[in-house]
């Protein structure tokens, strides 16, 4: 045998080898056929769509902590200036971002500036306000706003995360996804009912204690309105209450319930260390939270906590006050949330905050189950209707190319092995879209060699000898094939490039295919007739 | 040596009006259909809304659940019986509930609302019992592990777990999803009558089992819409560039001219069979860019190669010749593809229906499209152009000589050889 043609031959071997292991050779070497039937089950991941589960994408509400740093600043703020003795009208909060200081003593107006500057100049710009005298705009940088969205959105990951790790699910995926860069994608493979995965992620979006500035509540959020003479004092909002939350005065109150709260929090989930469940001690029948604050955040409750001896105290998760109790002494790092709380719910909560509170509530834009019956359904039919189609147009190329015909077949059997191996090796999802990329391989892959055949048949017909009409028709068919597979992986490189989810899937599986195909249809094929033409008489005719 | 098709002498350029003709007439047809109905049928993906696909023991009441549906405030909701091709009653409904400018909460709820409205039409809730058919293996796994039924006592552990989960992969794969009789699990290896019994006791079976629930907000589905537009047409202008590079900027703009009519004329044979377009639709359709691109190549680039040898010829007669000598190729190719996704259609059952469905009809599209509409567009401008260049007015303001010279100079070095 020609020598060329034997490392030819030793390099498909060897390719072939490389991925019949990649099949089923991984993890542990198989011994047995079950073993095998196992191993290619793990090589070959399913999607979601294929295997049953559920996929759900969520959005981070990140402006919430934007304009929560908005809050704090105001806060920090106001005191600050207070202890400095620098005199101003008002500190308002403009927006989520700005922040407006009016008429500033003109005397202490430098102090003032130098202080911002010093203190926040890395966070907050100051500049003179339009139409104000002595009057301040504070705006959060930009790049300030894009770090606090990229802590967020990493603290948001983490905790998720951690916190649908704790349910124990089989590989669970958590990941960022989406153009603003705020969205985060849970995949739980298998996973039928997403009601609890969906209660421990929503849960306990912010833990914050507020101040409660009007010692009474409404009963509604207009009541509260007309109370105050239709404004809200600077630096408060409304807040509705649980409604079967109980009021300081411990009796329970029937119906809606609005409160009155400081718009900045004094601790927010992020100070949290500890949190665990027990029995509510004045009420045995019920169970409730505890929870201890970090030192740092003792350091700051403490006083507030003192100066505020009588007042209420809001508990506030999800923008729902859950108490209020009233402030009796000093608390430095022990909190309790009473509200009407079970074994179960006083146990989940308390795990979501020990795992972290999310640093912003979050929204679900998306959330599919795909029963694991339907996947296995799509699955079914779906490879029936492929290996029957396969081993039709597998019988019609041998019926029509006779012995060359049996070339096409090795091609594309292996066009779809390395397809698979590629797949298996890259960790790659196989989802619906992901065989509609296989479907069209095929279809590619059988075009390929339907070129090359007709081509040679030509070539014998112009009256060539087999060896050199099997050349000419590879060459020329090489040219179209590679325009056409090269036109296909530049549009499956867009598709990869600006889709998500299914369409990536579709663009990955076409692109791996298509390499697959030039490799199978013109160096293996190709490569199987010169041995075929090798040995056979000079005279013979080629059976195609 | 078996031949179907020996090599034609078919005058296609001669005939492309009767393409065009009918290409025209099947945009027309579909588009008017796609404007008469408002717009094309959009699956969850793309419109968002909450859709619930329920398999039946027994062929429901429609009706029926329709008012158990509006008794929960879900009036509006779409009810679809989705079936088999050809299979007259069916099991299986999806019911849709549209959201467009509703609450996030509203939103949220909507698959607990449609559970709570099938639970009422069939009263499933008062039996007392869980239902085998909504359980899940650890819940299964728990029960075994309480009653039992196999006397492990102590050395149970993971033994009950691996039951559950083959009790449950029957009922998944084997019943598809729904069991009707618990006696059918006596099939499943390990389940011995002691464990049949202790399942009937602790489990009533359900007369209905939940296929897929999607939620999709309305923002989302807007903008998946938008880009799977996006997408499609970066694709196809990154063809245009290849193909332009390759060859003629003519050639890459007919190319892509014609596998966009396919995708018109696909698109318009949905909204007139009314099929949904999902994501799944769109990969459907790339594939066809694919396809029907693959085939318009093949014959460019045999009028590219028959140019360089018949410089003398006139450029129809040269296209003419070079769709003729790959007829046969195009005519297997497509053949078999066409026989591939035909069986997928009739096989593929209902997930892939809509998807084997895009294909089926772009396949035919994109095989004519390729000779009928896109070749005859590259003659077209030659021919334009040559006359343009002699009256003076055309882009390429030379003698009329030069254009086929000029053309075949510009394709010749881009070939290999």
């Amino acid at each position: 045998m020609n020598p060329n043609l034997k490392w030819k031959a030793l390099f498909i071997l060897a390719v072939i080898l490389l991925c019949i292991y990649g099949l089923i050779g991984l993890p542990t070497f198989p011994t047995s056929v079950a073993q095998v039937k196992d191993n290619f089950s793990k090589q070959i991941k399913l999607g979601l769509d294929l295997q049953g589960g559920t996929h759900l994408v969520l959005q981070v509400q990140v402006q919430e902590a934007i304009a929560q740093e908005t809050d704090q600043m105001v806060d920090r703020l106001t005191k600050q200036l207070r202890d400095k003795n620098i005199r101003y009208d008002e500190i308002r909060r403009v927006d989520d971002t700005h922040i407006l200081v009016r008429n500033v003593d003109s005397a202490q107006a430098s102090v003032f500036r130098d202080f911002v500057q010093q203190q926040y100049g890395s966070l907050w710009e100051s500049a003179p306000a339009a139409g104000e005298t002595s009057g301040y705009l504070l705006t959060l940088r930009p790049s300030a706003v894009a770090q606090i969205q990229e802590n967020t959105m990493s603290q948001s990951l983490e905790t998720i995360d951690r916190r649908i790790n704790a349910l124990g699910l089989t590989e669970p995926t958590i990941q960022r996804r989406g153009r603003n860069d705020n969205e985060i994608l849970v995949q739980l493979p298998g996973e039928g009912d997403p009601s609890r995965a969906k209660a421990v992620i929503q849960a306990g979006g912010q833990l914050e204690l507020r101040l409660v500035e009007d010692p009474r509540s409404y009963s509604s959020q207009s009541e509260a309105l007309s109370a105050h003479g239709g404004i809200l004092p600077p630096g408060t909002e409304l807040m509705p209450g649980r409604s079967e939350t109980r009021s300081a005065s411990g009796t329970p109150e029937q119906g809606e319930v609005w409160y009155l709260v400081s718009r900045a929090p004094i601790v927010t989930g992020r100070d949290l260390r500890n949190a665990t469940e027990s029995r509510n001690t004045n009420n045995p029948g019920q169970w409730q939270v505890n929870f201890v604050l970090s030192s740092e955040a003792a350091r700051r409750f403490g006083p507030f906590t003192e100066t505020n001896k009588g007042k209420q105290l809001a508990i506030v998760l999800e923008h729902r006050v859950y108490s209020a109790p009233v402030i009796n002494g000093r608390i430095d790092d022990n909190g309790m949330i009473e509200g009407n709380f079970g074994q179960e719910s006083a146990h989940d909560l308390a795990l979501v905050l020990r795992a972290g509170a999310l640093p912003a509530s979050i929204k679900y834009l998306e959330e599919r189950t795909v029963g694991p019956s339907l996947g296995a359904d799509s699955i079914r039919h779906g490879v029936q209707a492929s290996v029957l189609s396969l081993i039709a147009v597998m019988l019609f190329m041998l019926f029509y190319y006779r012995i060359s015909g049996a070339n096409a077949v090795v091609a594309l059997l292996l066009n779809l092995i390395i397809l698979l191996a590629a797949l298996a090796y890259f960790g790659a999802v196989l989802t619906l879209p992901g065989i509609a990329g296989v479907i069209l391989t095929i279809g590619m892959g059988v075009d390929s060699n339907v070129l090359v055949f007709e081509r040679i048949r030509e070539e014998l017909r112009n009256g060539k000898s087999p060896a050199s009409a099997v050349d000419a028709g590879f060459e020329k068919a090489f040219v179209t094939i590679i325009d056409t597979h090269v036109t296909t992986v530049v549009s499956a490189f867009f598709l990869f490039l600006f889709g998500t989810g299914p369409i990536r899937g579709f663009a990955i599986s076409l692109t791996i295919g298509l390499i697959a195909n030039v490799f199978t249809a013109i160096y293996v094929s190709r490569s199987i007739f010169q041995y075929h033409l090798a040995k056979m008489d000079r005279q013979a005719e080629l059976s195609i | 040596m078996i031949e179907f098709f020996k090599e034609p002498n078919i005058d296609w350029m001669g005939k492309a009006k009767y393409f065009y003709a009918l290409s025209a007439i099947l945009l027309l047809a579909g588009w008017v259909s796609i404007f008469a109905k408002g717009g094309l049928y959009y699956g969850i993906d793309f419109k968002g809304g909450t859709n619930v696909d329920v398999r039946f023991a027994q062929p429901p009441n429609i009706d029926h659940l329709r008012s158990a549906l509006t008794a929960r405030g879900l009036g509006n909701s779409e009810i679809q019986s989705i079936g088999n091709v050809g299979a007259g009653n069916s099991n299986e409904v999806l019911v849709f509930v549209g959201q467009n400018g509703t609450s996030d909460e509203a939103r949220d709820s909507s698959k607990a609302q449609v559970l709570a409205a099938l639970n009422a039409a069939y009263n499933s809730e008062n039996v007392g019992k869980p239902d085998l058919n909504a359980a899940t293996a650890s819940n299964l796994a728990a029960h075994l592990t309480q009653k039992d039924p196999l006397n492990l006592s102590a050395a149970a552990g993971e033994k009950y777990q691996q039951l559950a989960r083959q009790i449950l992969d029957y009922r998944d794969r084997t019943l598809n999803g729904l069991v009707t009789n618990f006696d059918d699990l006596g099939k499943v290896a390990g389940v011995t009558p002691a464990v049949l019994a202790s399942l009937k006791d602790g489990y009533a079976l359900g007369p209905f089992a939940i296929r897929t629930a999607e939620i999709v907000g309305a923002k989302v589905g807007a903008e998946l819409r938008r880009q799977a537009v996006f997408v499609t047409l970066y694709a196809l202008a990154g063809m245009l560039v290849y193909i332009a590079f390759r060859f003629e900027w003519v050639f890459g703009a007919a190319a892509v001219l014609a596998v966009f009519h396919d995708v018109l004329i696909t698109l318009g044979f949905f909204s007139l069979l009314h099929y949904e377009i999902s994501l799944t639709v769109i990969a459907a359709l790339l594939t066809l860019v694919g396809y029907s691109m693959n085939d318009t190549i093949v014959i460019f680039d045999r009028i590219r190669e028959n140019n360089r040898l018949l410089r003398k010829e006139d450029f129809a007669a040269v296209v003419n010749k070079s769709i003729n000598q790959t007829l046969s190729r195009t005519i297997l190719t497509s053949g078999l593809t066409f026989l591939t996704v035909l069986v997928l259609f009739l096989m593929g059952g209902q997930v892939l229906r809509a998807f084997s469905f895009a294909l089926v009809v772009g396949i035919v599209v994109g095989t004519y499209s390729s000779f009928g509409i896109a070749a005859p567009l590259v003659v077209w401008w030659h021919r334009w152009k040559g006359q343009g260049a002699a009256a003076g007015t055309g882009p390429a303001a030379g003698n009329k000589t030069r254009s086929s010279e000029a053309a075949a100079g510009r394709l010749a070095p881009a070939g290999r050889r």
